[in-house]
């Protein structure tokens, strides 16, 4: 049995099943000591570690104010780092084509109909050949097709979501950075947005780093929790969650899933400096 | 099942008949007392003419007075023209330079809290009068206009900002696509703030030009009417001017809830 010898090998073949999964391939950003000290003297950010595999689903993970969307911010190049250094490796490049970002809030213009806001990134970067058919291709991923025509104002709040997540998607980003993107959703649209997302992932093969205060989301979505300590913010530790995807709500409730919460609860909260 | 109609739907609609029809009874009430007043106390024309020879007055002297609307209404909307595109385009050009925003905000807010009534007699002295005119309703009606776009050029959602700088937009893309329709609601506050000044501001030079004018819009025909004990006409010519600002008024709403009714909330709970 060739396997049980060395079984690392398969990891570099290309095509095996092993090296398709996600998380175990090639560093495409390192983020090292990362500081960051607003103009008004608050210290976001000191000593963060962070590296990215390429099509992994990681969560960032800490109480509010830890930084946590600094370090977003600090990706996409929104807000400079006041020491450390950010490295892109292999073929992704900083730049606007290989980022997709999920704000908090939709984000949405309310001026525009759903399918304009989609186009918005692509008319940007001044591609405006088959940007209708770029939208409409990702409000179809999203379930929003039959809604290209209405305005902002006229969706609920998750639907609003999809509509940010498709404007994130159409310039077919390798990164996706999305900040607490469900937090202001009520807990069944949020599942299902979860159960969505996590498809999206899976059928796209994107990396996604995604923030959020909720232990029960960042277990239930990702390969790996880095939890963060407060302010100033840096990793505390990292945790992998190891069950198999695709993850449905029989995971959502099942033994494996909460022992899993317990573990990174008790981490977050030792982070905190909780006696817990 | 017949789709009913929702419940509060029926008083939603009385509700808004109600808000239509109310003015005209107050009106009519309004008018009433003030025929009832003038008969009773058999009050003689030149103290206060009933409303009835107002009207008749405003039929007879049509012709006179229908030539001062035109001149007034043209001035008034030459004014507001111009108010919209100074300020519509100084605000545009202070968002886009701070420098150029230090140097002359201070001054466009001068030239707003000096009374217009007290340049205008020092406009008349150096300019043509339709000028003079034309420059008083400029300058009461563009303030309103550069302060409001001012305001919604600076009240950019910051998440989109973002989300422009994100992909790289240019300053004309974030001027064209971001700030200019995120401020249409402020600026066409503005707009209506300024269609009713124009009409003061074109007023005001009016009456300040006094008898020197060759061209009299209504503002002169009351100054000229009370010189003359005209008191009818000097009623008729108001009831013109106060009409002219009601249309500017309805008009200009009416185009910001046609702008804004797909979008913003205001046109989703105000009619206009």
């Amino acid at each position: 049995m060739p396997e049980s010898l060395i079984p690392g090998l398969w990891l570099w073949i290309p095509g095996s099943p092993l090296s398709r999964r996600p998380g175990k391939t090639r560093t495409v950003l390192a983020l090292r000591n990362i500081g960051k000290i607003f103009p008004n003297g608050v210290e976001a950010l000191a000593g963060f570690d962070m590296r990215l595999h390429a099509g992994e689903f990681v969560s960032l993970l800490g109480p509010s104010g830890c930084g946590k969307s600094t370090v977003l911010r600090i990706i996409t190049g929104l807000t400079e780092p006041t020491s450390g250094t950010l490295e892109w490796l292999g073929s992704s490049q900083r730049g606007p084509q290989r980022l997709g970002f999920v704000f908090q809030e939709p984000t949405l213009m309310p001026w525009a109909s759903v399918a304009s806001n989609v186009t918005l990134p692509l008319k940007l970067e001044g591609r405006h050949e088959n940007a209708d058919k770029l939208a409409n291709d990702a409000l179809a991923r999203v379930g929003l097709s039959e809604f290209a025509d209405k305005y902002p104002r006229e969706l609920s709040g998750g639907m609003k979501m999809r509509a940010s997540i498709a404007r994130a998607l159409v310039t077919e980003p390798t990164l996706l950075l999305m900040d607490e993107p469900f937090a202001a959703l009520d807990e069944i649209t949020r599942f299902r947005l979860n159960n969505d997302l996590l498809g999206l992932w899976q059928s796209l093969g994107k990396t996604v780093v995604f923030v959020t205060h909720s232990v029960f989301e960042s277990v239930y979505l990702s390969q790996r929790v880095i939890v963060m300590t407060p302010r100033p913010g840096r990793v505390f530790t990292e945790l992998s969650i190891d069950s198999p995807y695709p993850r449905d709500e029989r995971f959502r409730t099942s033994a494996e899933y909460a022992a899993c919460c317990r573990r990174v609860a008790e981490a977050l909260a030792r982070g905190m400096g909780d006696e817990a | 099942m017949s789709p009913a109609p929702a419940p509060g739907e029926e008083e939603r609609r009385r509700d808004r008949s109600l808000r239509f029809v109310l003015p005209f009874v107050v009106l009519g009430v309004l008018i009433a007392v003030w025929h009832g007043v003038v008969s009773y106390w058999e009050l003689p024309p030149f103290k206060l003419p009933g409303p009835s020879l107002v009207f008749t007055t405003l039929i007879s002297d049509w012709p006179v007075l229908s030539r001062s609307l035109a001149i007034t209404l043209i001035t008034t909307i030459q004014g507001f023209l111009l108010a919209a595109t100074g300020g519509i385009g100084l605000a545009i050009l202070f968002n886009q330079s701070r420098l150029v925003e230090y140097s002359f905000y201070p001054y466009a807010v001068i030239l707003q809290v000096t009374p217009v009534l007290a340049i205008a007699p020092l406009l008349l002295i150096y300019m043509p009068q339709q000028l003079a005119v034309l420059s008083c309703a400029w300058i009461v009606a563009f303030f309103p206009v550069l302060a409001n776009t001012t305001l919604g050029l600076n009240s950019v959602d910051r998440n989109l900002a973002d989300l422009f700088r994100l992909y790289g937009a240019t300053r004309l893309q974030v001027l064209w696509e971001l700030k200019l329709p995120g401020a249409l609601p402020h600026i066409l506050t503005g707009l209506r703030i300024a269609g009713g000044l124009s009409l003061i501001g074109a007023v005001v030079a009016e009456i300040a030009a006094g008898s020197s004018g060759v061209e009299s819009g209504l503002a002169y025909r009351i100054v000229e009417s009370g010189y003359r004990l005209n008191i009818p006409r000097m009623f008729a010519a108001l009831v013109l001017l106060s009409i002219s600002g009601i249309v500017i008024f309805f008009v200009l709403s009416l185009l910001s809830h046609l702008l804004l009714r797909r979008w913003h909330e205001s046109a989703l709970v105000e009619e206009f």
